[in-house]
């Protein structure tokens, strides 16, 4: 069977107006609030660690250098300028990411990245709020902690369960040898995609937050009154769409490090093959990054949200299946 | 025999799922923030034909299932089971049992072409044309100038399929059938 191309957009005028609008709107309200706008690279010389997030290669020529990645996120660059003294900056990104296509997944999307020196993660959040209420014209969102949803949607506690229990519960979803796959993070993400995240966000949008510290990724770490050890971490849901992802950002080049090669170690065990550390970031954080909070933002979602569209395919001019 | 990756899982691939063969019909990505991608997947069992939903680690596979549909002319049938035969001039026989015929055998007309899906080789399931043509062997006696007006009565088909058709339709006369929803069509007119 031939399948004859599909030249036409996938989205409608309509469409591309209210992105171009939500465009405008981000870089008013950042201008207003004195946040420098930035581009930094698309193509860079080295990818990500992170065990799910797969680079794509880029297979570059250059003198003395082959390969380079398409970069999954701003970030390492970004935080480059702020170590060098950009003070607070902002960047509209496209961002690109191996294997994600779905109704809320495209290996190529927009994301808004900012960060704050001298912000911590609440400060960030109030921010975050305010730039999201303002497009979507929606109620404030509250704050729940990923121990409070997990309990109350999941039926554990993500910090207490034991592992027999958090794989019992997991049984919903998958068989036991499929779950001989999966570590403790991976029961709980299982969790937290089908139990948890349906019902987040549904009455007004919800901030989650303390994620446990093994999911810290790039935020600090520290220990909450129940002895937890939990991330300063917080993500954005409405109407159970995750829309943003942010930190109060880690600025111990040591700590950088160790979790780096934690993160190859576990790629290893996944079968994926290791990435190089960028050691341009980490010279960064070591000439010292200042104490900041930073959130990156899915704008093709928040689109999505403006206009009430169920797959991401109807707001890209040419999503991948006719890019 | 091959195997499929979750990211290559589109609708309309043959796996094997429990030792099963299976049509994928949906496949849906979902994956939380920087975690752990998984795959929601709706396939239909090709031996039940139940519908299942199940949940993969993003990665996991699943074996190609050797699963294809071949145009067979229908032949006869010995009592036991349906002869059919390969429309590629290969005359290639095969013989499908009751439980693969099931439904169809409503539809089953001599000569007509069918598809017939084969598992590892072995006639699975036979799918008639969305259109059959067949003979009303019994029905009520037509009445003649009602053909405006609506009503219906059942009527026997060659093949033992009973339809509702128009009052108009009597015995001898041949009818073209939707074989999806078992509804008359119209009168083919006698060449």
């Amino acid at each position: 069977m031939v399948e004859r191309p599909v030249w036409r957009p996938a989205a409608a005028r309509e469409v591309l107006e209210s992105r171009a609008q939500l465009l405008a709107f981000v870089r008013g309200f950042f201008a207003q609030r004195g946040v420098l706008e930035v581009e930094t690279p698309v193509l860079g010389r080295c990818g990500v660690t992170d065990v799910h997030l797969d680079s794509i290669p880029a297979g570059v020529s250059a003198p003395g250098f082959s390969g380079g990645w398409l970069q999954t996120s701003p970030e390492y660059h970004m935080k480059r300028l702020l170590a060098a003294g950009s003070g607070p900056i902002y960047q509209v990104a496209r961002v690109f990411r191996n294997g994600e296509v779905g109704r809320r997944h495209n290996p190529e999307f927009s994301m808004l990245e900012w960060y704050r020196p001298g912000f911590d993660d609440r400060q960030l959040m109030a921010e975050v709020a305010d730039l999201v209420v303002g497009w979507l014209s929606c109620e404030r969102p509250e704050t729940l902690s990923y121990r409070a949803v997990m309990q109350r949607w999941a039926g554990l506690d993500p910090f207490e369960a034991s592992e027999a229990e958090l794989r019992a519960r997991c049984r919903e979803w998958m068989d036991d040898p499929q779950l001989a796959g999966l570590d403790r993070d991976g029961c709980l993400d299982l969790l937290m995609s089908f139990a948890v995240e349906p019902h987040l966000g549904r009455e007004r949008p919800v901030f989650v937050t303390a994620y446990p510290a093994s999911q810290a990724s790039l935020a600090r770490v520290s220990e909450d009154a129940r002895g937890h050890r939990v991330a300063h971490r917080f993500e954005l849901y409405v109407q159970g769409l995750e829309l943003c992802n942010g930190y109060w950002e880690l600025t111990d080049p040591v700590e950088q490090r160790r979790r780096f090669e934690a993160d190859n170690r576990l790629r290893r065990a996944a079968g994926k093959p290791d990435m190089a550390l960028d050691e341009a970031f980490l010279a960064a954080l070591a000439a010292g990054l200042p104490d900041c909070a930073g959130v990156a933002l899915g704008l093709d979602r928040l689109l999505m949200l403006r206009l009430g569209c169920g797959d991401i395919r109807e707001v890209l001019a040419f999503p991948f299946d006719r890019a | 025999m091959a195997s499929y990756s979750t990211n290559e899982f589109r609708s309309g691939l043959k796996v094997l799922l429990d030792g099963d063969p299976c049509v994928i019909l949906e496949n849906e990505f979902v994956k939380p923030g920087k975690g752990q991608a998984f795959n929601r997947v709706k396939l239909r069992n090709l031996t039940t034909n139940r519908v299942w939903e199940r949940t993969f680690k993003s990665g996991e596979t699943l074996e190609a299932a050797d699963v294809v549909d071949q145009d067979m002319e229908y032949l006869y049938t010995d009592g036991e089971f349906w002869h059919f035969m390969l429309t590629d001039g290969s005359f290639e026989q095969y013989a499908a049992d009751a439980k693969a015929v099931g439904d169809a055998i409503k539809w089953l007309k001599e000569q007509d072409v069918y598809t017939v899906t084969l598992y590892n080789g072995a006639p699975l399931s036979v799918t008639p044309p969305n259109f059959v043509e067949l003979e009303v062997v019994d029905t009520d006696p037509g009445m003649k100038g009602d053909t405006a007006q609506g009503g219906s009565k059942p009527a026997t088909l060659s093949t033992g399929a009973v339809v509702n058709v128009p009052l108009f339709i009597s015995i001898g006369e041949v009818v073209k059938v939707d074989t999806r929803s078992g509804e008359y069509v119209s009168r083919v007119k006698s060449s």
